[in-house]
């Protein structure tokens, strides 16, 4: 008897549509797998890249991240932000030899609590086909170095 | 620019007009038809209610052949019942992979075989507004049809939605844009988009020949010289069945009509013979003379009121499509 | 050093109990949790209720909690409930963190096992974070007394009034000549057929009078800069080419005029109208403007009849734009809507068939003071039409156009019939898909109609054309319609068709809203704040929203909502100063080297570059707490309060149960 993986999902939300949206879908009593857990942020503007990288690191299988329509920001432009540093990133993890279906960005709008859900339940499904990713260091505690104090250089 | 060229049966006979012409169109646009090797009929209009596995069989052959003669992956059809019999194959096989599969089966019987969306089907006239564009036809034009009231009739295929979409379906423009830019005068004509009425002058002659009445009164009441239509069977009722439709009903309506392509033809400056003006029944010289004339002022549709003391209300304009 | 922390799950009756073993969670996190400092945890029914607050209020002040979690329901409901608890107990709400067990845990997953093992996980994540807040006060801001009202239909007119009458000083500012709006146009408003202008007028006149308002008419907002209670609004003052001090409102110029141009806006198209000119006669303000586009005198450099008639020399055709700032503390958008075109429904002939008629087109060809002076007429001038048809839902209720329902159409649609068969005796035909007639006296009012003998087909018009197939059809407008309760095709001969077209936002509504701050909807309506409890609060602090620019409503909920608008500002006004949430970012100076990659990335400028420190620095005012600088200073130098990444990583370890000893859960 094998057993099912069960894929860890870490979703980082926007606490004016993406994490609305799941509100709803819970009003909605729309389903979808418990694989996921939600951290919220104010905006997706707030997603620092290293936030996915550390959640990979730390054991994750997979992130989504979340957060109003363009255009639609409730802070005006940061989701454009957040877009920029995603495809970035995404760059930055197949290159190191992460697949891309593990990281993937999701719009959606209070509203859309259906919606929020499906792409939840579809991501599931994909990760779990892509297996656990065992990043190398998830068993140890993996600490980030510390910021770099910036130094000072004379002009 | 080279297309697969699919004739279909009524360009070999009763539209033999609109297949000389269209060629004859084709070489001064730049465009060149690789008509499709050993095409079959397309199963018209009736086909598809009789038997549905052997009609999309029917059309797939064609479609089949058509990869086969030049992978171009664009086939042209001038013809609006090739065209949506076409369309409608390629898109059921797309959207239902047991009908691709049983299809498949069908035409493997014949050493064929066709995957859904390899071959993008156009009408002729989509080809010609949106390849060509009307730029280049103006460009083109040496003998402008002025003088001329046109009526442009697309018939009810090409405007049907859900398939390949080219012009808007409850008020298509481009036909009118198309006459316009050959210098002719488009007239308001609102049944533009109706059925010709199709086969039911062999159903129920009394309804089909009513139909046609409908199309042809509604021309002549708008001022059109003539009607000018995309479709072998729209112009096979109207024309062919004008007589019949007179005598049924007592009239003495007297509107030719042409093909697109006849038009075109006319004002590249190209020879009528060439055009195969002359074969249709309800005869076009009299109102062809017409081009070149100055239109003395009478106005097409509805009579505009210009009096300054006039109590009439203003008007919104209507807007323009695209 | 390790803080108190008090875990609280909620059962909230079965609603987080049916699938997720609450006592379970609640015993697992005084155990695994209790290295990481939850020194107590409890489950109970209703934390929300006042017994379950007090179980909060009583640990903190018994057992010195230094922290709280709470496992219930979504933050957006009760985060507010908690944090209060915990400041009454002595505790600073920020200390305070809130888990959803409910929306995003119970009601969406069935497994109840999985459901259990990721309750816990979320608590874990919650107490990790709750480790590193940090006590914080909520920011105080003043509010400035005066509000700014952008639009003077009757729902900004309403606002206006009550505020003003409340004492405090308000700018109304419109893009029209002329106060008044879209109600301006109508004749008669359902149900009581009362005249739309003469219930209008006077609220106009009021307004006009108003020592506390101050109009700026024929003006546009052009920029939007500060924050609740502190706005510096640009407006641009459009030259009318009139002295509004000289001029007295006697209407000679526009007599003199020479040149007439078809009225657009407010005629709708059907009249004309003076190129100097008021709208209409009870104007509010009675100065003309002149249509600098058509004027001879600015397109040729003649005429200039108007300046010659004026009896008190007020025309001025050197006048200029006017560019004024002013200061306010709220803004209340009631910018209104525009009309669907129904000439993107060819089918229907609006543009080619003289005799249809839009549902504005046609409100003026029934008001008194309209082109016809009231006479319901064909386009003509002339003929009275034997029969009308009146179409519902034209580019509403359809996936083609605009997918919503626009509220006022099936009112207007049995208004119009009644109106014609008062005026003209026809015969009526009305085309509906449903009849919507909700609020007091509508069904009344529909129920009257059926006994006038207007007659109901319920069904979509396929089409409306003017070619014959009978001779009865003959020379008139044809409407083909399906009547699906007697399930036949039908053709009915009219003279006259009357298309209700639906109501659409402004078609400038997205660039404003970015002006303000806020956002639209998909279908371009103004977002609110709640759509069931606060519709006309919207995300941004200090901006409200009344009337149809927040959706398509009828006269009563436009005046409903600009009162209630006008309420919440008074309330700030009165209260002198809000608290504002205090997530906020701020940069270390030691650590900033004045790169400024975080100055581009705040869209409300809150960010400042002292060049002589070459440092950046953020002002608390300003900043909305979006955190994308947080995330974009590569020295890690701007830190955000309430979602620091101490706090968010701590969270990722927490739900990833990272933070247990091993062999546990």
């Amino acid at each position: 008897m094998t057993e099912v993986f069960e894929p860890v999902i870490i979703g980082f939300t926007c606490n004016w549509c993406s994490y609305r949206a799941a509100d709803l879908a819970g009003i909605g009593r729309m389903k979808y797998p418990p694989n996921i857990r939600l951290i919220r942020l104010m905006c997706s503007g707030r997603l620092d890249p290293t936030f996915v990288l550390k959640a990979l690191a730390s054991g994750a299988d997979g992130v989504m991240i979340s957060g109003c329509h363009p255009g639609e920001c409730h802070y005006l432009e940061q989701n454009y932000k957040a877009m920029r540093r995603y495809h970035l990133l995404k760059r930055m993890l197949t290159q190191m030899g992460v697949e891309p279906g593990r990281v993937k960005l999701v719009w959606a709008s209070a509203a859309e609590g259906a919606r929020l859900a499906s792409e939840i339940t579809k991501m599931v499904e994909e990760v779990r086909a892509l297996g656990p990713l065992n990043w190398p260091t998830a068993g140890a505690a993996a600490a980030l170095p510390e910021k770099p104090a910036a130094l000072e250089v004379p002009a | 620019m080279k297309y697969g060229y699919f004739p279909g049966c009524s360009l070999e006979r009763n539209a033999a007009a609109y297949d000389k012409s269209a060629r004859a169109v084709a070489e001064p646009l730049g465009m060149e038809f690789v008509e499709v090797e050993d095409w079959n009929c397309c199963g018209a209009t009736e086909y598809i209610s009789l038997n549905l596995l052997a009609s999309y069989a029917l059309s797939a052959r064609n479609l089949a052949q058509a990869v086969r003669t030049d992978g171009l992956g664009e086939l042209v059809a001038p013809c609006s019942a090739c065209y949506l019999n076409l369309t409608k194959c390629d898109k059921s096989m797309r959207e239902s992979p047991s009908l691709a599969a049983k299809v498949n089966e069908a035409l493997a019987a014949g050493g064929l075989s066709y995957k859904p969306g390899s071959m993008r089907v156009r009408h002729l006239l989509d080809v010609i507004v949106n390849d060509i564009g009307f730029e280049a036809l103006r460009a083109k034009v040496t003998r402008p049809l002025t003088g001329l009231k046109v009526a442009p009739f697309y018939g009810c295929f090409v405007a049907r939605p859900g398939y390949v979409q080219f012009d808007d379906t409850e008020f298509p423009v481009t036909l009118d844009r198309l006459l316009q830019a050959l210098g002719a005068e488009v007239v308001d004509f609102p049944l533009k988009a109706q059925c010709c009425g199709g086969h039911m002058t062999q159903i129920s002659e009394g309804m089909g020949l009513e139909m046609i009445r409908r199309l042809v009164k509604t021309a002549d009441d708008r001022g059109a010289d003539l009607i000018v239509t995309i479709c072998p069977m729209c112009q096979l009722n109207l024309d062919a069945f004008q007589g019949a439709m007179n005598r049924h009903f007592g009239l003495n309506l007297h509107v030719p009509v042409l093909y697109f392509t006849q038009m075109m033809g006319l004002a590249f400056g190209l020879d009528q013979a060439a055009l195969g003006i002359g074969s249709e029944l309800v005869s076009s010289r009299a109102a062809l003379a017409a081009i070149g004339a100055t239109p003395e002022g009478e106005a097409g549709g509805p009579p505009k009121r210009v009096k300054k003391d006039d109590k009439a209300l203003p008007m919104p304009a209507p807007l323009m499509r695209a | 050093m390790t803080e108190k922390i008090g875990v609280y799950i909620c059962h909230c009756g079965s609603n987080i109990a049916g699938t997720v073993d609450c006592p379970e969670v609640s015993r697992w996190a005084a155990e695994a949790l209790k290295a990481r400092g939850v020194v107590v945890a409890r489950d109970y029914k209703f934390m929300c209720s006042s017994l379950g607050q007090e179980l909060i209020e009583k640990d903190i002040k018994e057992l010195g909690l230094t922290r709280v979690v709470v496992g219930a329901c979504s933050p957006h409901l009760h985060e507010p409930t908690f944090r209060g608890a915990c400041g009454r107990a002595g505790l600073n709400p920020y200390l305070c963190e809130m888990v959803s067990l409910r929306e995003q845990v119970s009601w969406v997953h069935t497994d109840k096992a999985a459901a259990t093992a990721k309750a816990k996980a979320v608590v874990s994540g919650g107490v990790e974070r709750v480790i590193h807040h940090e006590p914080l006060e909520s920011l105080r801001v003043p509010i400035h007394p005066a509000t700014l009202i952008v639009g003077g239909g009757i729902a900004g007119i309403q606002a206006a009034l009550e505020i003003a009458d409340s004492g405090t000083p308000v700018y109304l500012v419109e893009r029209e000549p002329s106060i008044g709006g879209h109600m301006a146009q109508f004749d008669k408003t359902f149900p009581t057929l009362d005249c739309s202008a003469c219930i209008l007028t006077p609220k106009m006149v009021t307004v006009g009078a108003h020592p506390n308002i101050t109009m700026l008419t024929y003006a546009e907002v052009t920029n939007v800069d500060g924050f609740v209670g502190n706005f510096a609004v640009t407006i641009r003052q459009k030259p009318r080419y009139v002295k509004a001090d000289l001029c007295n409102g006697c209407a000679v110029c526009e007599e003199k005029c020479p040149k007439k141009v078809v009225d657009e806006v407010f005629e709708a198209g059907l009249g004309y109208r003076k190129v100097i000119y008021r709208p209409f006669a009870q104007a509010v303000p009675k100065y003309p403007v002149i249509d600098r586009e058509n004027c001879t005198f600015f397109l040729k450099g003649t005429c200039k009849a108007c300046e010659k008639f004026c009896p008190t020399g007020a025309i001025d055709f050197e006048q200029k734009e006017e560019i004024i700032t002013i200061q306010v503390g709220n803004i209340i958008l009631a910018t209104g809507f525009d009309l669907f075109d129904a000439r993107r429904i060819p089918q229907f002939g609006l543009g080619r068939l003289p005799n249809v008629f839009s549902s504005l087109e046609f409100e003026r060809l029934c008001n008194a003071a309209g082109p016809t002076n009231g006479r319901v007429v064909m386009r003509d001038g002339v003929t009275t039409p034997r029969a009308v048809g009146i179409v519902h839902c034209v580019g509403s209720r359809d996936k083609h156009y605009n997918n919503y329902c626009s509220s006022i159409c099936c009112m207007q649609s049995l208004k119009f019939a009644h109106l014609v068969e008062e005026r003209t005796g026809a015969t009526v035909y009305n085309f509906y898909i449903d009849m919507r007639t909700p609020a007091k006296g509508y069904d009344e009012f529909y129920q009257r109609l059926l006994e006038e003998g207007v007659i109901f087909i319920r069904g979509r018009v396929a089409e409306v054309t003017d070619v014959p197939q009978r001779p009865e059809e003959e020379g008139r407008l044809v409407v083909q319609v399906e009547d699906t309760l007697i399930g036949q095709q039908r053709r009915i001969p009219l003279d006259m068709v009357i298309l209700s077209a639906g109501l659409e936002p402004r078609h400038d509504a997205k660039q404003v809203a970015k002006m303000f701050g806020i956002s639209c909807s998909a279908d371009g309506w103004y977002i609110e704040k709640h759509p069931k409890l606060d519709p006309i609060a919207t995300m941004t602090e200090g901006i409200y929203i009344a009337g149809v620019a927040q959706g398509p409503k009828d006269i009563p909920a436009s005046v409903a909502q600009g009162a209630a608008a006008a309420a919440r500002v008074m309330g700030r006004i009165q209260q002198k100063e809000i608290a504002l949430e205090p997530v906020r970012a701020s940069i270390d100076e030691t650590r900033c080297s004045g790169c400024r990659i975080c100055n581009n990335m705040c869209p409300f400028n809150a960010i400042l570059y002292h060049a002589d420190k070459a440092v950046s620095e953020v002002n608390p005012a300003l900043c909305q707490g979006c955190g994308t600088c947080v995330a974009a200073c590569p020295a890690g130098a701007i830190s955000g309060t309430v979602f620091s990444d101490q706090q968010v990583l701590s969270q990722l370890e927490g739900l990833l149960l990272r933070n247990l000893q091993p062999a546990t859960v």
